[in-house]
Formats: structure tokens, C-alpha cells, sequence
């Protein structure tokens, strides 16, 4: 295996609607950000995948739209997962792995507010028997959530824990969308939107962006004084259909973990893409996460959550922790799907 | 698959005929955010005036402008305003009716590049006979009323020929 790094990563200022800026006006400063923090231009770049979706846009490969603001000309070597940006890092790191490349520009976007979100979403589900009912996402991760309390996993109590503690973790990230709460306990008296869900316990909805470069070996310590090193990666993923899962368990986000070698060494930090507080115990449990691990000190999803970018910023904020020093180890988490259907498990290290 | 065993239904299902097909309609409504460059360039339209915006890198006139030069990769800031007349690069002639549409057919659809533009826009040519229509001709554009303007493009109704000489293949063949 190569030693492959995230070298840099930007984001956007998330924000409920950006109404001014179309989806590559949007996407190109983090862009120009990521390039130049490393100093690299785009023919410097062997490698270029990106993550989104023509579903939350409404038009079909609109996602050749945004490719006008990397600059593909001399034409470059580039790709596209209709998934968040965190699977075109992992394509990324596999081009690495191959050796065709040493450098990768990843990049992410999500502007959900031109439609939708929870409607868009249920278009994903199976179309037969799930998607004509028309579930929205909201819905579909209360179910989730019940199953988790009857099965003892957390509790309406924990959930609004969580939630306070990830939206004033946030007040230190000057991209989130949210930041500070109320206590859990007053949270606790506002009505439920879809039981047991109440309001605090889903992440907003907003429009944004993310680019991060990745280098291999000796090219990633030319660029930068500490990389962040993919020691592991892995994804899993669960069954289509959501009455064959136990939505009270996350086996494949166990097993990604597993494969990812979590249990190589003690983490520090883990940033988890769980869009709804009940997940953040799935994910925690799943991964075998102690008390020791700091969670989302970013805020996570419940902070900021521009779909389709939300997973690829988790593996950002991961590898700036350990950039800056503050982490040594860490673990970010990205998931696609309804309740949890998919699973991506990435641990980082910086040198010692 | 022979040898295996049918699939055993309840009785009460068994007579009933099987579903062979269903209808899951599906309507999601979006709200199109055209952006800063676009929006420039559709209040031009709505005044009459074709707004294309340089690249700082490369010089060339995105028309309409998205907000970046595909090549380049980098925001177009300097506006630039293009004769309503040009160049046809490339045509077709449709021969098939879309619902909706009320042209006579046939018809011709072109990409006409305006003086100045590095990009063509589409648009309808009329007031001339379809099978007289060419690579290079010079068209101009007719607009509606300014009653009717609009910010966008039907604003343009169509092109038309000037009765200029035909441009020479040279000066648009990157266009083609």
C-alpha cells in the first residue's frame, strides 16, 4: 500500500439558501482555496473526482456544470460519483493506490435548497414498494429512532444531549450553519416533529461545498509540514430494503470500522456523519468509541449538513485536527443512504 | 427455471391475475438560482442587450456566462456587451413536432455566435426559406416588444438574415 495524505481541505459557509450564487460560483473558492494552500495549479493534479448528486439541482449531469470551475483544460484526468463527496476520496485514494497518480483534487456540493430536500430524498428508495408512499427522510430516521429506543440502544434524553452538545461544540466553527443550543432539558419540552424526533434532533438543511487535495508519500511531505496519513479505509453497505435491516444496529459501519483497523491504536477524535442525533450512538457503539473520543468537535452534521459535501467534511475536519497538531489519531465517518444504508470508515494519523 | 419448485401463493391469491406493470408517478418542483454571472447577463436580455463576461485568463467571451471560464476555471468578471447580430456556426433542421410547440415545420434550430462572443447561443432563424440556411450566414436577432421583454431568452424571438456576405469558415471554425 501507498502512504496517501490529505494535504489540504476548505469549506464553504453553509447557509440555509444560497440564492445568489449558482452551484459553481458557490464551489469555486473552495477550490482556489484548497489549490493554493499547496500551491499546486490544475496541471498539477494527476487525479480529479468529485461527489453530488443532479437530483437536488433537478437536472441531469449537472454536475458538468460545476466541472467548469477546476479548469480542465488541458483535459484532465477526472471522475464523478453520483454519492457524497467522501466515496470520490475514497475513488481517489484507490487511484493513488494504483499508481497512475500522486496527487487528487476531491471535491463535494450540495445546494439543496432549490427543491425539496426531504421529498428529493425518498426518490432513492426502492421504487416498488418504498419510494410510491413517498417517505420523507424525516420520517424514515424517526423509525430508525424508535427502533432505537425500544431496543435500549439511547433514549429521547441522550438524543437531546447530543444535539446541545454538538450545536455549542459549533460555536468554534465559524462554517457551521447552527451554533449554541438550549440545555437538553428545555430542549426536551419543544413538540415532536415526527415522534420520537423533535426538532433539535435533525440536522438543517443548507447549501454547501467542500475541496480537499490528497498526495502520496514523499509528494505530501514537499507540501505540507504535517499530513494527515489514511492509515485505513473501508465502506460497507446494508440492504436496499429497510424492513430486512435491524435499524438498531449498524453492522456495516462495524464492519468498515473493522476493516478500516480502528482498534489499531487509541483515536482521539471522530467525526461522525450522523444527521440525526440517534445515529451518532449507532455509529458510536458500531465503532467501539469511549468515552476518551472527542465527537463532532466540529458540531458534525447537526451543526452543518450540505448533503452529498457533509461526508467528504467529516474526513476534513478529521485531517485538520491532526494537521494542526491538536490529534493524533482520528476516525471520520461518512453515510449515503436512508437510515444508515451506507457506511465509509477512514483513520487518519498524523507523524510522530 | 426447471427443476425448481413453483412459488406456492396463499389460496386466496392464486386465480387472481398477476400485476405486470405499475404506475408510480412522481412531480418534484425546483427553484432554479441562476447565479450572479446568469443573472447579469439575463437583465441585459431583458433590455435588449446580449452581456457576455471576459475571462481574466485566456480573453475569451462566455456567452451566456455561468459564472466561470470552463477552460480556465477561474470567475469572469468583466462584462461585455455583444452586437445582437452574428454568425450562424451550425444549424438543424427539425422535422419532428414537440408537444407544446406550435412551429410550422420544418424549422431551424442554430447556434448563432455573436460579434465578439467566444460562445454561441441557440435560437430559432426565420424570415428565410429553411433550406437557404448556412454555415456562416449573418443573422440579427428580432426582439419582442419591449412591452414583452423578459429576462430570458425568448426575449430573442429569432434571428433573421442581414443579406451580409456570408462569414469566411476561418473565423468561426473554433466555434463549430
Amino acid at each position: 500500500m501507498r502512504d496517501v495524505a490529505v494535504v489540504a481541505f476548505a469549506q464553504s459557509h453553509h447557509m440555509r439558501r444560497e440564492q445568489r450564487r449558482n452551484e459553481v460560483e458557490m464551489l469555486m473558492p473552495v477550490l482556489h482555496q484548497v489549490k493554493t494552500e499547496v500551491g499546486l495549479d490544475q496541471s498539477q493534479i494527476d487525479f480529479t473526482c468529485s461527489g453530488s448528486t443532479d437530483y437536488l439541482a433537478g437536472a441531469a449531469f449537472s454536475f458538468v456544470m460545476t466541472l467548469d470551475g477546476v479548469g480542465a483544460s488541458p483535459p484532465i484526468s477526472e471522475s464523478h460519483v453520483e454519492m457524497d463527496g467522501a466515496w470520490a476520496f475514497y475513488e481517489a485514494w484507490v487511484k493513488i493506490q494504483t499508481g497512475v497518480a500522486d496527487t487528487a483534487l476531491v471535491y463535494a456540493y450540495g445546494k439543496a435548497s432549490p427543491g425539496s430536500l426531504r421529498d428529493v430524498l425518498s426518490r432513492q428508495l426502492d421504487p416498488y414498494y418504498v419510494a410510491p408512499l413517498w417517505p420523507d427522510s424525516v420520517a424514515l430516521a424517526a423509525l430508525q429512532a424508535r427502533a432505537c429506543i425500544e431496543a435500549g440502544v439511547t433514549s429521547v434524553g441522550e438524543m437531546a444531549g447530543i444535539a446541545a452538545r454538538s450545536r455549542r461544540a459549533a460555536a468554534d466553527n465559524p462554517f457551521a450553519q447552527l451554533q449554541g443550543s438550549d440545555d437538553p432539558d428545555v430542549l426536551l419540552k419543544e413538540p415532536e416533529i415526527a415522534a420520537p424526533l423533535r426538532r433539535h434532533d435533525c440536522p438543517p438543511i443548507g447549501d454547501g461545498a467542500a475541496a480537499m487535495i490528497l498526495a502520496a508519500g514523499d509528494r505530501a511531505r514537499e507540501l505540507v509540514d504535517r499530513p494527515a496519513w489514511i492509515r485505513g479505509i473501508d465502506h460497507r453497505i446494508e440492504a436496499h430494503g429497510l424492513g430486512v435491516r435491524d435499524l438498531a444496529s449498524s453492522p456495516s459501519t462495524r464492519l468498515a470500522g473493522e476493516h478500516a483497523g480502528i482498534g489499531d491504536g487509541p483515536i482521539d477524535v471522530a467525526e461522525l456523519h450522523a444527521p440525526f442525533s440517534h445515529q451518532e450512538v449507532l455509529l458510536r457503539d458500531a465503532l467501539g468509541l469511549g468515552d476518551d473520543v472527542a465527537l463532532n468537535p466540529s458540531g458534525g452534521p447537526l451543526a452543518a449538513n450540505p448533503i452529498m459535501a457533509a461526508g467528504l467534511i467529516r474526513i476534513g475536519e478529521a485531517a485538520s485536527r491532526i494537521r494542526l497538531g491538536e490529534a493524533q489519531r482520528a476516525v471520520a465517518h461518512a453515510t449515503s443512504g436512508p437510515c444508515l444504508q451506507q457506511n465509509l470508515v477512514c483513520v487518519l494519523e498524523g507523524d510522530t | 427455471m426447471s427443476g425448481s419448485s413453483p412459488l406456492a401463493l396463499p389460496e386466496g391469491l392464486r386465480d387472481l391475475e398477476p400485476v405486470r406493470s405499475i404506475r408510480a408517478p412522481a412531480r418534484l418542483v425546483y427553484t432554479f438560482t441562476a447565479g450572479e454571472a446568469t443573472s447579469r447577463f439575463l437583465r441585459g436580455i431583458a433590455s435588449k442587450k446580449i452581456l457576455g463576461e471576459r475571462c481574466p485568463v485566456c480573453g475569451k467571451v462566455m456567452l451566456p456566462p455561468r459564472g466561470s471560464c470552463p477552460t480556465d476555471g477561474v470567475p469572469t468578471s468583466e462584462q461585455v456587451e455583444l452586437a445582437d447580430r452574428g454568425i450562424v456556426t451550425t444549424f438543424c433542421v427539425v422535422n419532428v413536432k414537440f408537444s407544446g410547440s406550435a412551429m410550422e415545420l420544418p424549422y431551424v434550430c442554430a447556434s448563432v455566435l455573436p460579434d465578439g462572443a467566444d460562445m454561441g447561443l441557440f435560437g430559432l432563424v426565420q424570415e428565410v426559406p429553411f433550406d437557404q440556411i448556412r454555415m456562416g450566414m449573418r443573422v440579427e436577432a428580432v426582439w419582442v416588444d419591449d412591452d414583452e421583454l423578459q429576462p430570458n431568452l425568448a426575449s430573442i424571438k429569432w434571428w433573421r438574415p442581414t443579406g451580409e456576405p456570408d462569414a469566411p469558415y476561418e473565423s468561426y471554425r473554433e466555434h463549430v
